[in-house]
C-alpha cells in the first residue's frame, strides 16, 4: 500500500497481487466448505435443543425453549451486506475515475472514495452488530457452542464468517486512512481492487449461508 | 468505466503495455443491487409459505436462488465475467473442488447414518 506505483508482474503479464488474492479466495472456499459440509452433516441430529427451526421442550424441567433462528433480523443483516458490496464496487469506482472531472453534485457523490469506502465500513460494522446481537440472545435463550451439535456447527461456521468480516472493516479502515493522508487515486486501484474482492468475497460466503442455514428448515 | 485489473499483455512490457479493461458503472451496478434484493425478498417470502416448505420444490428453489445470487455477485460485484481466464481459473477450481468435496461428504455420512439405523 505504500508504494501504489510499484508493480509485481509475473510472466502471465498478470499482477502478482491480483493472482495472490484469487488464489487466497480460492482457499477460502474450501475453508468454508469444510465448515458447511460440517454444519450440513449434522443438521437435524441434536439430542438437545434449543432447535433452530422448531419449538423444543426440555424433558427433565418441562420448559419449552422456541425455535432459534430470529429470519427477520437476519434478513436485514443479510440486505446490510449485500448493500455493502454495492458501496464497495462504488469506492472502486470512484478511486479508479479520481481524476475524472465531476460536473454535477452526483457526480461528486458517486465520485468520493471516502463516502463508500465509510458507507461500506459501516455496512460492515452493522452487520457485526446483528451478530453480536444474534450470538448474545441465543446464549440467553440456551444455545451455546457446547449445547448440542447445531450450537458448535452455528457457532464455529457464522463466527468464522465474522471474523472474516471484522478483519475486512479493519481493511477498509486502513484504506480510509490512506485516502486521508495522501488520498487513492487510480495508482491505488489495484489495492482497493484487491480490498473489494476480498469483501465480496464474504458477501458471496454470507449468500450461502443465509439459505443453507437460516431459510433451508 | 476503466480500471486497472492488473492484467497487461502477456508479451509486451508491462509498465509499457498495460491492457486496460472496461467493467460497469453505477447503471449497471444499482440494477445488480436491486436484483440481489428481490431475489433476497423472495427467499425470505418463501420461508413463510408453509406449503412451499412443505413442498419438494422449495429447497431446490432456494438453492438455485442462492447459486444466482453467487454468481451474479461473482460476475459483476468481483468483475470476474471481465477479467482474465486465469483469475476465473484460480476462483472456480478449488469451488469445484469444494462442491465436489460437500456432495461427497453428504453422501458418505447419508450412507453411514443409513448404514448404522438398520
Amino acid at each position: 500500500m505504500t508504494a501504489p506505483a510499484a508493480h509485481h508482474y509475473t510472466s502471465t503479464g498478470l499482477d502478482s497481487r491480483k493472482i495472490a488474492i484469487w488464489a487466497f479466495i480460492g482457499s477460502e472456499c474450501m475453508l468454508f466448505t469444510s465448515l458447511i459440509s460440517t454444519y450440513l452433516i449434522y443438521k437435524g441430529r441434536n439430542r438437545v435443543g434449543p432447535y433452530p427451526h422448531d419449538v423444543w421442550v426440555d424433558p427433565t424441567t418441562g420448559q419449552q425453549f422456541p425455535a432459534i433462528l430470529n429470519i427477520p433480523v437476519t434478513s436485514a443483516s443479510t440486505f446490510t451486506l449485500l448493500m455493502s458490496s454495492l458501496f464497495m464496487v462504488l469506492a472502486l469506482a470512484a478511486v479508479q475515475n479520481k481524476h475524472v472531472p465531476k460536473h454535477t453534485r452526483g457526480d461528486r457523490i458517486l465520485g468520493s472514495s471516502k463516502l463508500w469506502l465509510w458507507a461500506t465500513a459501516i455496512a460492515g460494522t452493522v452487520f457485526l452488530g446483528f451478530q453480536a446481537f444474534e450470538f448474545t440472545s441465543f446464549v440467553h435463550e440456551g444455545l451455546t457452542i457446547k449445547t448440542n451439535l447445531f450450537g458448535s456447527t452455528f457457532f464455529t461456521l457464522t463466527g468464522f464468517h465474522g471474523a472474516h468480516v471484522t478483519a475486512g472493516v479493519i481493511w477498509l479502515l486502513t484504506l480510509l486512512s490512506i485516502d486521508y493522508r495522501r488520498g487513492l487515486g487510480p495508482a491505488d486501484a489495484l489495492n482497493v481492487d484487491i480490498a473489494a474482492l476480498y469483501w465480496h468475497f464474504v458477501d458471496v460466503v454470507w449468500i450461502v449461508i443465509f439459505t443453507l442455514v437460516y431459510l433451508i428448515k | 468505466m476503466e480500471h486497472d485489473s492488473g492484467h497487461t499483455t502477456p508479451t509486451a512490457h508491462p509498465a509499457e503495455a498495460h491492457e486496460e479493461h472496461h467493467h460497469p458503472g453505477w447503471s449497471t451496478y444499482w440494477k445488480v443491487a436491486l436484483i440481489l434484493t428481490i431475489i433476497t425478498i423472495g427467499e425470505v417470502w418463501m420461508y413463510y409459505i408453509p406449503a412451499l416448505v412443505a413442498s419438494r420444490v422449495f429447497v431446490p428453489l432456494l438453492l438455485v436462488l442462492s447459486a444466482l445470487k453467487f454468481i451474479i455477485v461473482v460476475m459483476f460485484y468481483m468483475h470476474l465475467k471481465y477479467d482474465h481466464k486465469l483469475f476465473r481459473a484460480l476462483f472456480t477450481g478449488p469451488l469445484f473442488i469444494a462442491a465436489l468435496t460437500l456432495i461427497s461428504l453428504l453422501f458418505l455420512f447419508g450412507q453411514l447414518v443409513a448404514k448404522l439405523g438398520q
